[in-house]
């Protein structure tokens, strides 16, 4: 949506609901707040909960008795991040992140931006293959692609991680960026091209600048999909010096007995990255999201 | 919205085929910088997804496995020269078989699968959708606090997957699990979660249902504020209550983005393959699994049975691609361009 239009829209919507906002009786402003804190809370409750466990002993992490927090200690943190390689999880999670990050977002903003603006032969047909990429099923594509890596020598490294999550996160940011682009007038294309300036050009100095918005939504998108897979990453990653934070954790799940408290840990360290990535993108989420979603 | 303003390329239609030897390259010199921006992209898909896809296709043709993927067996002899046989079991091309097998349910539990995905899908998808509305309703209205309540309410879809998986296995555990306690403390009985498929598979769906209301949320709250504030002026001015203002205004307004959102939420639950492999695990007895969990667990729990898992993979696309065809075709014949 283009941020002229936003801003628009959203001062007659607030006119309007100031005067709604006038109207309302303090028994409906009441119901309103309850509605939104309840719901807030279930938001939040399992979160807090894994946060406050994580604080806990072993003893009380697994007993029926309730405690918000006894004996609190930083003991699991402390085994987690100092006896278990998980510093070195931590270093491979972020390196293939940012590289999904960077070359997810580079190939979804061409293909998005071409999809928006030039009419070419096999369009349409590139716009359904990317809804059907959606139905795969990651579960039955996993097989033949370890057998790709494998014959191309890329199991356990990786750029193996870096190029299947590339096919997880590029055709539906593509499909994103392409309704963003579609709200940025092509009028400025025009004037560039007017300017003399060629269709890369264009694309690179002006539309760039212009989609910000829209590319920090697919940023965080391709950063949360490498951060937080674990499928391919237990398929392709095999010693225990190139895991990523997801598949690392699950060393704490043996087949009986899981150690919940180291997991509990585990679980906050991994999050804190993910959720401060996301809270920092999540002002543009609405506009990201939204223009992606309004037209196929 | 204006997105429909912004390509104007897409009202002239693609060069039809002309008999000009010449084609190929006017096409090229036409838009070789359109082909030349997605082709990473296509090159990706290709060789990442259209390959396996077609190898999967043909694979479902075959009963191959892990055992039996060789075609010779070799050995080296004691002069050092390695000596090929032909395996006597190596995989061999078996038509329908695995199709036949897996639909009257000689191996596996399609079907039951099948009726629990629809189960989980469906449940899934309309508490998502009206619960995410719901919320953007009452979050599309000027209050105090209400940034504060958007950043918690979108906290869930912050978390990795597997770790809001794990964080509900654990609230859900038999013996120490929170919920089992408020239970004691309030004086009801603990529940055995995961002996009864219903309250197993009710788990899963609490925990989907969690994870996945932020994303309707903030989409449909977007959806909302494309809509011209206007419509809402002229309605109240002629006396529309709130309820006649939501049905009559904010639903068509969020037509676009409630269809594609719809279709995606369906798929994505459909192939929601952490909640229900972490959550329950299938337990009781499989009784929870959903078609992608029991690819995976029958083909590859044991040996490693590619045929197999290709064929569940050719049918859980044909569902979904069906799926899709009636539900865009139903669009159109309203009149949606999508």
């Amino acid at each position: 949506m283009a941020p002229g239009t936003t801003a628009g829209h959203s001062t007659h919507t607030a006119q309007v609901n100031k005067q709604s906002r006038a109207r309302r009786s303090p028994l409906a402003s009441l119901g309103l707040h309850a509605t939104l804190i309840g719901a807030s809370l279930i938001a939040v409750f399992p979160i807090a909960w894994v946060v406050l466990s994580s604080f806990k002993p072993k003893q009380w992490v697994q007993s029926s008795e309730l405690t918000l927090v006894k004996e609190p200690t930083l003991g699991n943190y402390e085994y987690v991040l100092f006896e278990t390689n998980f510093p070195t999880w931590m270093l491979n999670s972020v390196i293939i992140a940012l590289c999904t990050m960077a070359i997810g977002i580079l190939m979804s903003a061409t293909t998005g931006y071409a999809l928006s603006r030039f009419n070419f032969p096999g369009r349409r047909k590139l716009m359904m293959v990317f809804l059907v990429t959606q139905m795969f099923p990651v579960a039955v594509l996993i097989v033949p692609i370890y057998k790709i890596m494998a014959t191309l020598g890329l199991i356990n490294t990786h750029a193996s991680l870096v190029i299947a999550y590339l096919t997880i996160a590029v055709p539906f940011c593509s499909w994103m960026l392409k309704g963003y682009f579609d709200s940025i007038p092509t009028s400025l294309d025009e004037a560039a091209s007017i300017d003399g300036c060629g269709p890369f050009q264009t694309f690179w100095r002006v539309i760039m600048p212009l989609a910000r918005p829209g590319i920090a939504v697919t940023a965080f998108y391709t950063f949360l999909t490498a951060w937080g897979e674990v499928a391919y990453a237990s398929a392709f990653i095999q010693t225990d010096d190139r895991f990523t934070l997801a598949y690392g954790m699950q060393q704490f799940v043996p087949q009986f007995n899981a150690q919940w408290e180291y997991l509990t840990a585990a679980a906050v360290l991994v999050t804190v990255p993910a959720g401060l990535v996301f809270l920092y993108a999540q002002r543009h989420l609405v506009s990201g999201l939204t223009a992606g979603g309004t037209k196929g | 919205m204006s997105t429909d303003t912004a390509t104007p390329a897409r009202t002239s239609p693609p060069p039809r085929e002309t008999r000009r030897p010449s084609r190929l390259r006017r096409s090229w010199d036409k838009h070789w910088y359109a082909w030349v921006m997605v082709a990473p992209v296509v090159l990706v898909l290709g060789v990442l997804i259209f390959y396996p896809l077609g190898r999967g296709i043909l694979l479902s043709f075959t009963n191959l496995t892990e055992a039996n993927q060789l075609a010779e067996i070799c050995s080296k002899s004691i002069t050092g020269t390695e000596v090929c046989k032909p395996n006597p079991n190596a995989w061999e091309v078996v038509g329908v078989d695995n199709y036949v097998n897996i639909l009257t349910g000689k191996v596996g539990e399609f079907w039951q699968q099948f009726g629990v995905t629809l189960l989980w899908t469906v449940t899934c998808v309309v508490f998502h959708y009206g619960l995410g509305l719901g919320l953007a309703v009452l979050l599309n209205r000027p209050m105090r606090g209400r940034g504060i309540y958007r950043v918690l309410l979108i906290l869930p879809w912050a978390v990795p997957a597997f770790v809001s998986a794990f964080a509900w296995r654990f609230m859900f555990n038999e013996q120490f699990g929170l919920i089992n306690s408020l239970f004691e403390s309030v004086g009801l009985d603990r529940v055995e979660w995961f002996a009864d498929w219903k309250t197993a598979l009710l788990t899963a769906i609490i925990a989907n249902i969690w994870l996945g209301v932020p994303f309707m949320m903030v989409t449909l709250l977007g959806g909302m504020q494309t809509i011209p504030g206007e419509q809402y002026e002229a309605a109240e001015i002629d006396g529309a209550t709130p309820w006649q203002r939501f049905v009559n205004i904010t639903l068509p307004g969020l037509r676009s983005v409630s269809m594609t959102v719809l279709l995606l939420g369906f798929i994505w639950t459909f192939n929601m393959f952490p909640i229900i492999f972490l959550v329950t695990g299938g337990e009781p007895a499989g009784q929870t699994e959903i078609l992608v969990t029991g690819a995976f667990r029958s083909a590859f729990e044991g040996i490693r049975n590619y045929s197999l898992s290709s064929t569940y993979g050719v049918l859980i696309l044909s569902i979904l691609l069906v799926f899709s065809v009636f539900y865009r075709r139903a669009l159109r014949k309203q009149g949606e361009v999508w």
